[in-house]
């Protein structure tokens, strides 16, 4: 009953192609926002945000990124840990030589870098396809990897080998550095994600997103209608990564705060591709949606045996909780194997017509 | 109808293109022109090289021989980007839409190149990008309105029965605002009734909008009806090229289709 559109008349185009063209959307998000700002930081103890809210959304640009990439323009990636290292040791490297520049310009500097990486290593998608070119992106990942390892210049030739986010201020509060506040650190990323997810979202429905999905859904179509395909995946590849390095930047200063490149392994590739699928390829809410199933389902099956007063073993609750989470993410593929976003959908369409079944 | 129209200058011009695939040869010498606002029809068995022919004419192939003339232009290839800019526009023989956008959207890829409002613009989605957005949308709902799909307008066009997604696929091309049409097999496998839609659309296309057109049919109804003039392949070869009552009573033409009595 709450979720209807009947009487909601758009007269003009402009109204049409609106971001939330139905009211109760615009509010329900409206308060989202409203909460994850005003609320969230003075709620949330130093436990959640640092665990639980600022990783989710450090995994959200990532996500995003990949998404614009995978599920938008339809180029399978393997690199997104690599892309994020670069994006880590862009910014260390930046804020380190330069440290009267402010740490936002740096993180969108690094993001810039990130999207060169990206585009050298987008080359091969002039030839190659599907599970070909996820290969080729591996090598990204492995030689990124390898690279911030093995060049001392990358990590200051720091003798442990690990880059630690100094301390920067922005409008008088400490953003980065080991005194800065979660509260802080949060609002940050916050900011971050909001802003492009939003640019996310406009690129999407607009030439440049339309060109990305004529280039995924038929690519001999798209080059006869005159999108040159190389351009459009290049484009995504740079875009993509730049989503990719400025979620690698976030996560060394203002998530982990001091990392090697092991933070950003293989691991974290496979990990941002599984949030991709299982909150729906081609969707931005979709992005959101498997940054937070992959990032707190974990979080509360670790903590669920104690919630429900059930004491266990650390190391067999260590297993079960990997076999749950795999059984998860195999029961919600079978439900839906498009993803979160398309049953979110689904109910939304199942809502508006309520209670009549068709 | 057919003698009776006043043909325009000479807009495409076919000069002696030979096209080979290793050992095959699926053109040889072909040459014919295309008149402004002309329908133009080409006709021929299965595996004749008409789609080729399309192909080479909106730069997908490459020939090996010969060149083609566009807009006084000779071009020993054309690129489909090329082709695209230059005002070709096509639709396939196998539907070749974009399967996960909408109607509206696929409609919309097709003023891609008419679009040129920057990535900055475009993330913000401000001003100047967003009224480009609008403007090209008011061109789009045009092309809605010319072919009755205003009920499709947001559905998938995965979803769409065939029908449809042939007419979705003429609406894409025709959102380019092409002044040449290439259409491959627009009404193949389409009942009488979607036939005759389809062949009224194509000639309103031609009518109002002064777009001219190369079709491939296999319906020899159809060619006859709607077509100015007609090229006839087999084998790669042209074997006939003229007015349809022509073509029709050409005995090569008769044997290519029938077949000869030994």
């Amino acid at each position: 009953m709450l979720y209807r559109e009947a009487g909601q008349f758009k007269t003009s185009y402009a109204a049409d192609q609106a971001l939330l063209p139905i009211v109760q959307d615009r509010w329900f998000l409206a308060v989202l926002l409203a909460i994850a700002y005003l609320v969230v930081p003075f709620v949330a103890d130093e436990y959640w945000l640092q665990a639980v809210l600022i990783p989710f959304l450090v995994f959200s640009m990532a996500a995003l990124g990949l998404n614009l990439l995978t599920g938008y323009a339809g180029q399978v990636s393997l690199g997104t840990g690599g892309f994020m290292a670069v994006g880590a040791y862009a910014t260390y490297k930046m804020a380190t030589t330069f440290p009267d520049l402010n740490i936002l310009v740096i993180f969108l500097l690094a993001g810039l870098i990130a999207a060169a990486v990206g585009l050298i290593f987008g080359i091969p998608s002039l030839r190659i396809k599907g599970f070909y070119l996820a290969v080729a992106t591996l090598a990204a990942q492995f030689f990124l990897g390898w690279m911030f390892n093995k060049i001392g210049w990358f990590y200051n030739d720091n003798p442990s080998g690990t880059i630690t986010a100094p301390p920067r201020l922005v409008m008088d509060f400490m953003v980065t550095g080991p005194r800065a506040t979660a509260e802080v650190r949060y609002i940050v990323a916050l900011v971050l994600v909001t802003v492009f997810a939003l640019a996310a979202k406009n690129l999407v429905r607009g030439r440049i997103g339309r060109a990305w999905m004529a280039v995924r859904d038929r690519d001999i179509a798209a080059e006869i209608i005159g999108i040159r395909p190389f351009q459009t995946k290049l484009l995504a590849f740079a875009i993509s990564s730049f989503y990719c390095g400025l979620a690698g930047a976030m996560s060394l200063f203002l998530w982990l705060g001091s990392a090697e490149t092991e933070a950003w392994d293989i691991n974290v590739s496979f990990q941002v591709l599984f949030m991709v699928i299982i909150g729906g390829l081609g969707s931005i809410l979709g992005s959101f949606l498997g940054a937070a199933f992959i990032t707190l389902v974990p979080i509360f099956l670790t903590n669920a045996p104690q919630m429900f007063g059930v004491n266990m073993a650390t190391d067999l609750q260590k297993h079960l909780e990997v076999m749950i989470f795999g059984g998860l993410i195999v029961y919600f593929l079978i439900v839906e194997p498009n993803g979160f976003a398309r049953l979110w959908q689904i109910t939304k369409e199942k809502l508006r017509r309520w209670p009549f079944p068709y | 109808m057919t003698s009776a129209r006043q043909l325009g200058d000479i807009l495409l011009k076919v000069e002696d293109v030979s096209l080979s695939f290793g050992g095959v040869k699926a053109l040889e010498h072909v040459s014919f022109d295309v008149r402004e606002r002309e329908i133009r029809a080409i006709i021929g068995p299965n595996g004749a090289g008409k789609s080729s022919m399309l192909n080479v004419i909106n730069g997908f192939y490459q020939p090996q021989e010969g060149t083609i003339m566009y807009r006084g232009r000779s071009h020993r290839h054309m690129r489909p980007h090329e082709a695209a800019s230059e005002g070709i526009a096509r639709t396939f023989q196998n539907i070749a839409l974009f399967r996960g956008m909408s109607t509206l959207d696929n409609l919309m890829t097709g003023r891609n190149l008419k679009m040129k409002k920057n990535l900055l613009w475009q993330a913000l989605y401000l001003g100047p990008a967003r009224r480009e957005e609008i403007e090209h949308r008011e061109f789009v709902e045009h092309i809605i309105d010319f072919l009755e799909i205003q009920a499709i307008r947001k559905t998938p066009v995965g979803r769409l029965p065939y029908g449809l997604q042939k007419r979705v696929e003429l609406g894409r091309a025709l959102a380019a605002e092409p002044s040449l049409l290439l259409l491959d097999e627009p009404m193949a496998g389409m009942n009488t009734e979607e036939k005759e839609d389809m062949c009224r659309f194509v000639l309103d296309v031609n009518d109002e909008f002064g777009t001219t057109i190369i079709l491939i049919e296999h319906d020899m109804g159809v060619v006859m009806d709607i077509s100015d003039r007609v090229v006839v392949l087999d084998y790669g070869r042209k074997i006939a090229d003229g007015m349809p009552d022509d073509v029709r009573t050409n005995s090569e033409v008769i044997e290519a289709y029938l077949g000869v009595m030994h």
